[in-house]
């Protein structure tokens, strides 16, 4: 089956560049005249998933695949990696420093959120190594 | 009348080819071939960006003329709020509607007037809980014809109501044949128009099919004749009904604080537009019930066809919302679904899609970025479309070919060259 495949290195520290791979895949989903309401979710999760790179990994890079029926992307860094994963899955919690809270960041909804979007999640993440986000969005 | 009707027309012996308009397209809906602008009629949201920055002013804007009206017995003028922002030192609107009366029309129905009653609709619907949070006005026709092409998720968002120009044109219809008589075909209603989008919405509604407006005269048309007649005027009659919420319609942020609450968002100008529509396509925006948004910088007088400065327009129209009543007209809930949209703002996928079926629109976004790979990337225009990418999507789509690039033709006749030389 035919598939585009986009790469996009998220840089750290940057709040003013995050966006730009979900920004960039959303434009090209646009182009493929892709369903509109799983642009709209692939567009949510990775941005969201983009932000929690930039917050707590020091940026890391993104892999998107885009087939007829679904995207599949994969967010990786080789920041800290996540203490609790069921903890980190709860809306609300959140260990973002106080800096990132006061623009508005932080407020817990990040993986719960990319949940909620995203038809498949998986996580891969070691302390001290860092953590690969798996995605899947299906054209409903 | 043809679906894709555009005010916005090339004069072709005026256009010399250069790239002005080709850079400032916000829907990339322009391309120069041959020495000339060619505007995508499909994808042109006549926003009037290629006419405000051509320097030889070779675009234009198709609009009704004043000879126009003498098709009809009876002359019903509409004027934008804008108008009142193009004159020094205007303190009554009723002179430059006396002014208006005395170069030809009948009657006179202010927009402002409508624009009271649809911002009284709108708070209405909000707190009936009736719409899709946020609503996004659906007053600027340029910006509901960016969502139809552009933006999918957010055409439920889209105030379900009728522009104030549309809501006016109906009442004012009315309101003369009940008095006079009068048969349909017997009355000419004409918008005065500060842009170029209105006089398409009127020849080509983006929802529904006809529009009770006949023609939309230019501000910078119907000017001099105005402002002659308003120095001559021998009467003042008070015709004027509208209050500063109405008239604040014209400027940027007028229809928001007509909302009369704090949850709204008012951006102006159309970069502006698109950065703010993509984030409420992102869910990046919170907090916020009302989105009004005008294509043009400062609002409705910052279009086209005014004729002064918009910042200037602004600040007299401030000065002349100080001697207003805050409304004069209020909805009679009955009437409500009068003003309602003749149907759904429908999305229109075709416009920007490489191909509509998904599997060939991947492979020609494939050998797209391919082609992408090998183009300089300065975007420069030289080719006739406004970047690289656009330039590698007019070839995938056989609309170019690659030595349209001069940087392509240029390595390519040096190949040629440089096979020559070895053969002599």
């Amino acid at each position: 089956m035919s598939a585009i495949h986009l790469h996009f290195d998220v840089p750290g520290d940057d709040f003013t560049r995050a966006g730009e791979a979900s920004g960039s895949t959303k434009k090209r989903l646009k182009a493929l005249g892709y369903d509109s309401d799983a642009i709209r979710r692939v567009a949510i999760a990775m941005y969201e998933a983009e932000i929690n790179m930039v917050i707590h990994a020091n940026g890391g890079y993104c892999d998107v695949d885009v087939y007829p029926d679904r995207v599949e992307i994969l967010l990786a860094d080789d920041g800290p990696g996540i203490e609790d994963i069921d903890k980190a899955m709860q809306e609300g919690y959140s260990t973002a420093p106080d800096n990132v809270r006061s623009l508005g960041f932080g407020a817990g909804m990040g993986l719960p959120n990319i949940k909620k979007y995203s038809d498949e999640m998986r996580i891969d993440t070691k302390l001290g190594i860092g953590t690969k986000l798996y995605l899947t969005i299906k054209v409903h | 009348m043809s679906t894709y009707f555009h005010s916005v027309t090339l004069q072709p012996n005026l256009c010399c080819g250069c790239t002005n308009c080709l850079k400032r397209c916000p829907t990339e809906a322009i391309r120069v071939h041959e020495g000339k602008a060619h505007i995508l009629r499909q994808r042109c949201i006549d926003c009037g960006e290629c006419i405000r920055n051509c320097p030889h002013h070779a675009k234009k804007a198709l609009s009704s003329t004043m000879e126009e009206i003498e098709n009809y017995k009876i002359k019903v003028a509409l004027p934008a709020p804008a108008l009142f922002g193009q004159f020094n030192n205007l303190d009554n609107i009723d002179i430059v509607l006396s002014g208006l009366i005395s170069i030809g029309f009948d009657y006179v129905f202010e927009v402002s007037r409508a624009a009271e009653l649809v911002s009284d609709a709108t708070r209405k619907l909000i707190s009936q809980g009736k719409l899709n949070l946020p609503v996004i006005s659906s007053a600027c026709p340029a910006v509901v014809r960016l969502i139809k092409i552009r933006f999918p998720e957010l055409c439920d968002n889209v105030m379900p109501l009728l522009a104030p120009m549309e809501v006016a044109a109906r009442i004012a219809r009315k309101e003369v044949k009940d008095k006079t008589g009068a048969s349909d075909e017997d009355i000419g209603v004409f918008f005065i128009t500060p842009c170029a989008a209105k006089y398409t919405e009127i020849l080509s509604p983006s929802v529904g099919s006809k529009s009770a407006c006949n023609g939309a005269i230019a501000i910078s048309h119907i000017y001099p004749e105005l402002t002659s007649a308003m120095e001559h005027l021998k009467v003042i009659e008070p015709l004027s009904n509208s209050g500063l919420i109405g008239v604040g319609w014209s400027i940027s942020g007028g229809e928001s604080a007509a909302m009369l609450g704090e949850k709204y968002l008012a951006a102006d100008g159309i970069e502006n537009v698109i950065r703010v529509l993509e984030e409420l396509e992102d869910d990046h925006i919170h907090d916020v019930d009302f989105i009004e948004l005008n294509a043009c910088s400062g609002g409705c007088v910052g279009g086209v066809l005014n004729v002064e400065n918009p910042y200037v327009a602004q600040a007299r129209i401030q000065n002349l919302r100080k001697y207003l009543p805050i409304s004069l007209n209020h909805l009679d809930e009955k009437d409500l679904p009068n003003m309602l949209l003749d149907g759904e703002l429908k999305f229109d996928s075709s416009i920007f899609s490489l191909d509509t079926d998904i599997n060939k629109a991947i492979e020609k976004m494939t050998k797209m970025e391919e082609i992408l790979k090998g183009l300089p990337g300065l975007d420069c225009g030289s080719c006739g479309a406004p970047s690289c990418r656009a330039m590698a999507e007019d070839i995938v789509q056989n609309h170019a070919k690659e030595t349209d690039c001069i940087f392509k033709l240029k390595a390519k006749i040096q190949k040629v060259y440089d096979q020559l030389k070895d053969t002599i």
